[in-house]
């Protein structure tokens, strides 16, 4: 699932498509903080904690970013990322 | 934990993330992509309930299912035509976001390997966390409390609030 993340946020040309893949990494850390906390320290609740925290952020990282990505169709009626060079330079 | 119908169920549920992961990553239409990764997301949340962590998976279901899929359809078809394909991709491209996933799983695995033998063997039965233990965890100013944590994410979800209404508005 994480090399699934990686090949995505990689191989795709758009930028909600990149956000897709940047949520399936985060979800495969996730499930490998519960795992291990259920696994290696099953009385302790640290990973489920991490867990917990990272989807709030992701929640919020997501947010924001949808913001931004608008913005930018909004101001380039695109969101294909080889065509975006507008504020390169 | 060990029963024969969790086992099947949790084969089940890993058959479903990997597949439904390669077909979201993979997938030429947008929105069916999306669609994907919202199975994948409930997918996780079974993995969830399976070890123990109810609150956890509402949580999972709540937050991603509920809240970041919204936003996902809402921007996808706001800024997409219904109905385009995306174009095929040059094979040099493929090959190395190929072998960087190839990669990125190899660590992992070695990873995942090598600190197997540190698996506890025997499972404490019916392992469950209620929600008083959670909250009171989560506002406790001891040594395992999360207050501090807490408060910080809080604010940094005003921040994203404020900064998301700044960027998106209209000018």
């Amino acid at each position: 699932m994480f090399g699934c993340g990686i090949y995505g946020f990689i191989t795709r040309k758009n930028m909600i498509a990149i956000l897709i893949s940047l949520e399936l990494m985060l979800n495969a850390v996730d499930i490998n903080f519960a795992v291990f906390n259920r696994f290696l320290f099953p009385g302790q609740m640290e990973g489920m904690f991490f867990s917990l925290f990272a989807i709030g952020l992701a929640a919020a990282e997501t947010a924001l970013a949808i913001a931004i990505v608008i913005n930018v169709y909004r101001a380039a009626r695109n969101v294909d990322i080889r065509q975006l060079t507008k504020m390169k330079f | 934990m060990e029963s024969l119908g969790s086992i099947i169920a949790y084969f089940i549920i890993a058959i479903a993330i990997i597949v439904f992961s390669v077909l979201a990553v993979t997938s030429g239409k947008i929105l069916r992509a999306a669609t994907y990764l919202l199975f994948v997301l409930f997918a996780t949340a079974g993995i969830y309930f399976q070890l123990g962590y109810e609150f956890l998976g509402a949580v999972q279901i709540a937050v991603y299912a509920g809240g970041i899929m919204v936003l996902f359809v809402f921007s996808i078809l706001l800024t997409h035509k219904p109905g385009a394909n995306a174009p095929r991709l040059e094979s040099h491209k493929r090959w190395l976001g190929l072998s960087a996933a190839l990669l990125g799983a190899g660590v992992c695995l070695y990873s995942l390997f090598d600190y197997g033998s540190l698996m506890v063997s025997k499972m404490p039965e019916n392992f469950s966390i209620d929600i008083h233990q959670i909250g009171r965890a989560l506002l406790s100013t001891d040594k395992f409390g999360y207050l501090l944590p807490f408060e910080a994410i809080s604010m940094l979800l005003l921040a994203c609030i404020i900064g998301g209404v700044v960027v998106a508005r209209k000018r």
